[in-house]
C-alpha cells in the first residue's frame, strides 16, 4: 500500500489518518506499528488453547487435533477455554466495580465532611435510587441518604444471603426468575471474581458448562458495577442532558492549554473542569487565551454527557491526540490508557500524568489524586500542563482541521423526560406504538471500542448504516459511541441521509415536541462504558411496561471492534439480559467447539440471549437485523 | 552421494506461534535456556521466521541449504562452504560483513548481527539430532526428513485422498 492509502487501511477517520502521516514523517511508532510487528500472533492464544494458570505450564492444545490434546493436568481444550473466557469475564467486573466502588468511597467521604469538593448535584436521583434500594427516605437529609446510599453501595461487594441489591432491584421480574433459575444472581460483586479467580485455578472447575454458568453470574455482577457506576456518578456530578458539542481532534486550540481527560472515571475528571475555571487566569498570564478541556475514551464521555466538554478522539487513536503537538497534558486515571503514550508525549514535548494508586505508567508524571484534597490535586494537574504550554506555544502544531457537532447525554430520565413532551401521561406509549407499526423496526446498542485489527470505526459505521437505513433505532455508549460521533452520526443534520423513513419520521415528531427545530440525532449518545446499564435500564423498563420479557424485544446489542476484557463482561451481560450480542472480532474460544457451540447457540435456551461473532461488517448487519425479524415475528408484528 | 535430512515446511499446520523462533534462539544462546538467553550479549537471534501473510496464513521461512547455494559462489572471502553434514555454514572468521550473501539469497534467510557485524543464518543444529525449531513445533507444521521420504509421504497422503474420493463416488 502507499500514500494514503495506508492510513486508510488504519483508520477511516480523516483526523487520524492525517496525524498518521505526521507519525509516519517524524517516525514515532504507533499501535498500528505494534500490531504489526506482533504478525502473526500466536495460535494457541488466539484460539483459546492457552493456558498459564499452574507452574507446570504454560500448557497449550494443539488446535488442529493432534497431541497434546489436554494441558499438563489433563484440562481439556473446553476446559482450558471455559477457564480463560472466564477470567476475563472476572476482570472486566473488577474494573466497572472498582470503577463504582470509587465513586462510592468518594459518595461516603463526602458524606462525612472528607471530601468538600463534591456535593450531591441530583437530589431527585439519589432519593430515586433509595428508594429502588429499599431505604426509606422519610425525614432524612440528602447527606444522610447519601451515606446510606454509599454504605449499601460498599456493603454489595462482599457475599450476602439477599444477594447484589444493584442486580435484584434493577432487573424485571421476568429476568430475576430466569437468571434465578441459573443460580446467576450475584451474591458480592467481589465474591464473585473473587469466586472466578477460585474456580479456574489448578485444579478445581473442569466443566466448561458449570464454569460458562459461573461466569454468567460474575457477568451478571459486572452490570451491577456498571449500574452502581451509573447511579453513583449521576447524583454526585448531575444525570445527563441532552447537549450540543463537537468530537473528533479539531476541538484542540493551538492557542490555549489542552488538557485532555483520558481514562473512565469522573471522580478525578470532574475536579479537573471544576478547577480548570479557577485557573484560567493563570493560563492567560501564562499567554494562553484560557484552558480547553477536552475527553479521551470514557472519562471523555462522562463529561460530555454531563458538561458538553468535547471529545478529542478514541480508543486505538489516542496517540494521534498527543502527535498533534497541541496537547500540554493527558491526565489519566485507570482503564484502556496504552502505555506507549509516554513515550509519544516525550517526543512531542508533553506530558502524561497518572493520577491512581493502581495505575502508575514508568516516565509519567505521577500526582497522587485523593478525594479528600480532590481541588488542589486537580489544580496541581492543570499547573503541569500550564508550564508544557509555556514551552510549547512559539512552537508549529498540526491540530486536522475535523471536527463533527454531537449531541450527547441521553440519560434514561433525559429520553422519558423528551418522550413526555410527546405524550405527558404515557411518555413510553409514542415510543412502542412506533415499534408495533414498524417506523422503528428494533433497538441496537452499539458499545465497546476500536480494536487495532479493524480499521479503526468500519465496523461501527457498517453496521450502524444499514441498521439505520432499515429504521432500527441505535443507541450507543463508550468509544462505539466515540466511533460513531466523530463521523457525524449523532448531528441531527444527517439523520436525512443516514436514517430511514420511518426512523425519520420518529425522530423529527420527537425533536419538534422538545422545541429542538429539529429531529434527534440519529444515533442517541447513552454515556460512558459503564453507561451500558442505561441501555438495560431502558430496555427494563419498556419490558415492564409492556410485560413482556427482554428476551423476546426486538433489541440486539453489537461490540463491533471489541478490546477490553471489559467489552467480553458487558457482552456476558447482555446476553443474561437475553439480548442477541454481536462480536465484531474473534473471541479466543475457537479452539474448543463446545464452549464456541455453547455461547453463541445453547445459551439461547436459558437466557434468551446468545453471541453472533462475526468479522464481516455487512454480514453482522444482516444477523443483526434478521435477529431484529425474528423476534418481531415472534411477538406477532 | 550424500542425501542429508532438510527442514521441510507443512504450510497448513503452522498457527503462527513462533515457537520455532524461540527455540531456535535459545539452542543457538551460550546458556541454552530461554531464562538466560533473554538477556545475553551480543543478543540471540532466531535464524528462521515465521513470516505473516494477509490472507491469514503463516509460513516459517529459513535457509533452504540450495545444493547450488547463491550464496557459497557469491561470497568474496570464500567464507561460505558446505560442511560434512551437506550444510552451508558460514565461517565467522572469515566473514568480512560485505553483505553479499544477504544480496544473492532468494529467500531472504541471511541475517545480520548488528553487533558482532557477521552474517547467521541456519546452521541445523550441529549439536542435535534433530534441529531445535522442529523439536518445539507444537503442531508438526515443520519436518525433518530427508527429501525422498518427504516426497514419499506427499505421495502417500495425495493417494489415500484420491483413495476416498473415489471411494465416495462409487
Amino acid at each position: 500500500m502507499t500514500g494514503h492509502d495506508e492510513f486508510k487501511a488504519r483508520s477511516l477517520d480523516t483526523a487520524v489518518q492525517e496525524t498518521l502521516k505526521k507519525a509516519k514523517e517524524k517516525g514515532i511508532e504507533t499501535v498500528w506499528d505494534r500490531y504489526e510487528k506482533m504478525l502473526p500472533q500466536c495460535g494457541f492464544g488466539d484460539t483459546g488453547l492457552c493456558c498459564r494458570h499452574c507452574l507446570q505450564g504454560p500448557c497449550r492444545i494443539n488446535p488442529f487435533g493432534d497431541e497434546p490434546k489436554t494441558g499438563i493436568c489433563g484440562a481439556t481444550a473446553d476446559v482450558m477455554v471455559a477457564r480463560g473466557i472466564d477470567r476475563a469475564i472476572a476482570a472486566g467486573t473488577a474494573a466497572h466495580s472498582g470503577h463504582a466502588k470509587h465513586l462510592a468511597h468518594t459518595m461516603l467521604k463526602m458524606t462525612e465532611g472528607k471530601a468538600k469538593d463534591y456535593t450531591i448535584k441530583d437530589a431527585d436521583k439519589l432519593k430515586a435510587v433509595a428508594k429502588r434500594l429499599g431505604i426509606s427516605i422519610e425525614g432524612k437529609s440528602d447527606m444522610q441518604l447519601a451515606k446510606e446510599v454509599a454504605e449499601t453501595a460498599l456493603g454489595d461487594f462482599a457475599e450476602k444471603h439477599e444477594g447484589v441489591y444493584w442486580a435484584t432491584t434493577v432487573l424485571n421480574e421476568g429476568r430475576k426468575k430466569v437468571l434465578s433459575s441459573l443460580n446467576a444472581i450475584p451474591k458480592g460483586i467481589d465474591h464473585e471474581v473473587s469466586e472466578i479467580m477460585h474456580r479456574t485455578l489448578y485444579g478445581v472447575d473442569a466443566d466448561a458448562v458449570n464454569l460458562l454458568l459461573g461466569g454468567l453470574r460474575c457477568g451478571v455482577a459486572d452490570l451491577a458495577g456498571c449500574y452502581m457506576g451509573t447511579d453513583l456518578a449521576d447524583i454526585l456530578f448531575g444525570t445527563p442532558k441532552p447537549v450540543i458539542t463537537k468530537a473528533n481532534m479539531g476541538v484542540l486550540k493551538a492557542d490555549m492549554v489542552n488538557i485532555a481527560a483520558h481514562g473512565h472515571n469522573p471522580v478525578l475528571s470532574e475536579m479537573i473542569v471544576k478547577m480548570a475555571e479557577e485557573m484560567k487566569d493563570e493560563a492567560i498570564s501564562a499567554g494562553a487565551k484560557g484552558i480547553n478541556i477536552v475527553g479521551i475514551c470514557c472519562t471523555g464521555n462522562e463529561l460530555m454527557e454531563r458538561h458538553g466538554i468535547p471529545a478529542c478522539t478514541h480508543s486505538v487513536s489516542q496517540e494521534m491526540a498527543l502527535l498533534t503537538g497541541a496537547l500540554d497534558a493527558i491526565v489519566v486515571d485507570y482503564q484502556c490508557i496504552m502505555p506507549s503514550l509516554v513515550t509519544v508525549a516525550e517526543c512531542m514535548g508533553s506530558k502524561v500524568i497518572t493520577t491512581m494508586d493502581i495505575c502508575k505508567i514508568t516516565g509519567a508524571e505521577h500526582v497522587e489524586f485523593t478525594e479528600q484534597e480532590a481541588g488542589q490535586k486537580a489544580k496541581e494537574v492543570i499547573k503541569i500542563a500550564i508550564e508544557t504550554f509555556k514551552r510549547r506555544k512559539s512552537k508549529a502544531v498540526d491540530i486536522p482541521n475535523v471536527q463533527s457537532t454531537v449531541i450527547a447525554g441521553f440519560s434514561v430520565e433525559a429520553i422519558v423526560s423528551a418522550l413526555m413532551n410527546v405524550n405527558p401521561n404515557d411518555p413510553l406509549k409514542p415510543l412502542l406504538d412506533n415499534i408495533k407499526n414498524g417506523n422503528i423496526r428494533g433497538v441496537c446498542l452499539f458499545a465497546g471500542c476500536n480494536n487495532v485489527k479493524v480499521p479503526q470505526d468500519k465496523n461501527f459505521l457498517t453496521i450502524a448504516k444499514k441498521l439505520l437505513k432499515n429504521n432500527v433505532l441505535v443507541l450507543a455508549t463508550g468509544c462505539g459511541a466515540g466511533a460513531l460521533m466523530r463521523h457525524g452520526f449523532m448531528d441531527p443534520a444527517n439523520v436525512e441521509g443516514l436514517c430511514g423513513e420511518g426512523l425519520k419520521a420518529v425522530l423529527t415528531a420527537i425533536g419538534q415536541a422538545n422545541n429542538l427545530g429539529g429531529p434527534l440525532p440519529p444515533v442517541i449518545h447513552l454515556g460512558s462504558c459503564v453507561d451500558n446499564s442505561r441501555a438495560v435500564a431502558l430496555v427494563v423498563h419498556i419490558s415492564n411496561y409492556l410485560g413482556v420479557d427482554i428476551d423476546k424485544l426486538p433489541v440486539v446489542a453489537s461490540a463491533a471492534e471489541a478490546v477490553s476484557e471489559k467489552a467480553v463482561s458487558i457482552g456476558v451481560y447482555a446476553v443474561a439480559m437475553g439480548l442477541p450480542t454481536h462480536v465484531g472480532v474473534m473471541l479466543p474460544v475457537l479452539g474448543s467447539p463446545t464452549v464456541t457451540s455453547i455461547l453463541t447457540d445453547k445459551i439461547k435456551g436459558l437466557t434468551g440471549g446468545y453471541f453472533i461473532v462475526d468479522l464481516d461488517p455487512e454480514t453482522s448487519a444482516d444477523k443483526l437485523l434478521s435477529a431484529i425479524n425474528e423476534r418481531r415475528k415472534a411477538l406477532g408484528l | 552421494m550424500k542425501n542429508p535430512k532438510e527442514i521441510f515446511v507443512n504450510v497448513k499446520k503452522c498457527t503462527g506461534c513462533k515457537t520455532c523462533e524461540i527455540a531456535c534462539a535459545v539452542e543457538h544462546s551460550k546458556a541454552k535456556n530461554l531464562y538466560s538467553a533473554i538477556s545475553e550479549l551480543p543478543t540471540v537471534k532466531p535464524r528462521l521466521s515465521v513470516e505473516w501473510h494477509l490472507s491469514g496464513k503463516s509460513i516459517p521461512v529459513l535457509c533452504r541449504q540450495c545444493d547450488d547455494a547463491p550464496c557459497m559462489h557469491a561470497c568474496i572471502t570464500g567464507a561460505i562452504r558446505r560442511d560434512s553434514r551437506g550444510v552451508v555454514v558460514t565461517d565467522t572468521d572469515k566473514c568480512i560483513g560485505c553483505w553479499t550473501c544477504v544480496m544473492v539469497c532468494p529467500f531472504g534467510v541471511i541475517g545480520r548481527h548488528l553487533q558482532t557485524h557477521k552474517a547467521y543464518r541456519c546452521d541445523r543444529c550441529p549439536d542435535r539430532d534433530t534441529p531445535a525449531c522442529v523439536q518445539a513445533c507444537p503442531t508438526g507444521a515443520l519436518v525433518f526428513a530427508q527429501s525422498d521420504e518427504y516426497s514419499r509421504d506427499k505421495r502417500l497422503a495425495f493417494v489415500s485422498e484420491i483413495a476416498e474420493a473415489t471411494k465416495e463416488k462409487a
